[in-house]
């Protein structure tokens, strides 16, 4: 049996994960770099946070604010994206481990799915607590008959702004002025997002007399755009990454 | 042939290989034959192709024209292979700073199925078995961080080192123990090509030197 350094040894070794192993390897990779950094605790959900007391005291009128809520849960959700984007392809970038990726011969696909899963895993969590910060400071309830359509919205939009924030993330990951570059290319693709969730959060919740009924179309238009962007971002990430 | 380099082939063979990035002919037609087990210095001025010269074998630079086979594999039409074969050590070391030793080693590791047996001698090897293996990699001198990059192209079961600058940041008892390392890794039948300014260090190391000039290689002695 040769040596581990050359990596000629049959005897002791298996073979590479498969496609899906792999997609497990980068998320759960993200998600303790993540736990160990606490950037997400500490930083993130903070930031999401302030931004809903702000846009409290901008509107400064409950009866507007109760309108608006579900928009404002959206729209602070998205700016968070922007942070957990630049984190998420801040560690790859940091000590050359994209590069380190792409020498290892991992699928990119996988990377895709990988980071997507770590960013989507993130964003629910986020949307969690800005669902609870909007029924504390906005004053909104979730009736029992909306709850499906509510967990729905939110896991179809998580897929959808993962998918975006992945594609353009790893982007602009290798280009100089990517802080800036990242904003404006996430934010005007996000936008059937924000208004398909929001109006479908808006009907969940019963805002401004809406019906559940009426929530389940947007829902419709966000596993479509969940989907394109999911697989679209899957086979355009390898080429992207490597350009 | 997309078999796998046999013992007696090279384990590089670049034939009038040129690369142009953007405009600039980075690599003008650049001949490289290196066997098994060999520690090549490339060596010339800044801006000469050394760096290219690595990323291009890595399979990371795409070839304008010319053929360039790595551990048995064409790099025009099987990159993914030749990628899942070598290692990449440039200026950064490719880790993950919020990250231990030993996760770091153990994520590049599962990257090709390493055994548990392997990364253990993985860290063994490369000295970060000890009480660095569960500290955080952000804060490490940068001797312990080449090491553990090091580690993980162990891991990684890299056939062929790519080292761009190696010694670079490393103090004196460092440098004496990446050399050590490179010259074990070597006699175990690893191949390495190092570009290095630093040419009395790394030219004690190597085997063979390899002038790189405006593109183009020429062999300088051995």
């Amino acid at each position: 049996m040769s040596s581990p350094t050359t990596g000629t040894s049959t005897a002791t070794t298996s073979g590479s994960p498969s496609f899906w192993r792999m997609c497990w390897l980068i998320a759960s990779k993200d998600l303790r770099v993540e736990r160990r950094s606490r950037v997400v605790t500490n930083q993130v959900l903070p930031f999401a946070g302030v931004t809903m007391v702000i846009f409290a005291f901008a509107l400064d009128k409950e009866t507007v604010l109760e309108q608006v809520a579900p928009g404002l849960i959206w729209l602070a959700t998205m700016f968070s994206l922007l942070v957990l984007v630049q984190r998420a392809f801040g560690i790859e970038a940091d000590d050359g481990a994209l590069d380190a990726l792409r020498v290892a011969g991992v699928d990119a696909r996988a990377i895709f799915v990988g980071k997507a899963l770590a960013l989507s895993a993130q964003l629910l969590l986020l949307e969690a607590v800005l669902l609870v910060l909007a029924i504390v400071l906005y004053r909104q309830t979730v009736p029992a008959g909306g709850v499906v359509l509510l967990v729905t919205t939110l896991l179809t939009a998580t897929c959808g702004l993962a998918a975006v924030g992945t594609l353009y993330g790893g982007l602009a990951a290798g280009i100089k002025g990517r802080e800036t570059l990242l904003p404006l290319l996430t934010l005007p693709a996000v936008a059937p997002v924000l208004i398909g969730a929001t109006r479908a959060v808006e009907a969940a919740l019963g805002t401004v007399g809406a019906v559940v009924s009426d929530g389940w179309p947007w829902v419709g238009l966000l596993v479509v755009f969940a989907v394109a962007f999911g697989v679209g971002g899957a086979l355009a990430f390898g080429p992207l990454v490597d350009e | 042939m997309t078999t796998d380099a046999l013992p007696t082939q090279p384990v590089v063979a670049l034939r009038e290989v040129v690369a142009v990035l953007g405009d600039f002919p980075a690599l003008a037609g650049a001949d490289l034959e290196v066997a098994r087990g060999e520690i090549v210095l490339l060596r010339g001025p800044n801006g000469a192709g050394k760096t290219t010269l690595l990323r291009l074998c890595a399979g990371l630079v795409p070839i304008t024209r010319g053929t360039a086979h790595v551990v048995g594999h064409d790099l025009a039409t099987e990159r993914d292979a030749v990628r899942r074969r070598v290692g990449l050590l440039g200026h950064q070391n490719g880790l993950y700073r919020d990250l231990s030793v030993a996760e770091n080693i153990r994520f590049w590791g599962s990257t090709v199925g390493a055994t548990e047996a392997e990364l253990a001698a993985a860290m063994q090897r490369l000295g970060v078995d000890g009480r660095i293996r569960d500290v955080a990699v952000g804060t490490l001198s940068a001797g312990q961080r080449r090491r553990t990059a090091l580690a993980c192209l162990v891991a990684r079961r890299a056939e062929l080192w790519l080292l761009d600058e190696p010694h670079a940041g490393l103090d004196a008892a460092a440098r004496d123990e990446l050399d050590h390392t490179l010259r074990q890794a070597a006699a175990a039948g690893a191949t390495v090509i190092v570009a290095s300014h630093e040419l009395e260090r790394a030219g004690s190391l190597a085997t063979r030197w390899v002038d790189v000039v405006a593109g183009q290689t020429r062999e300088a002695g051995s």
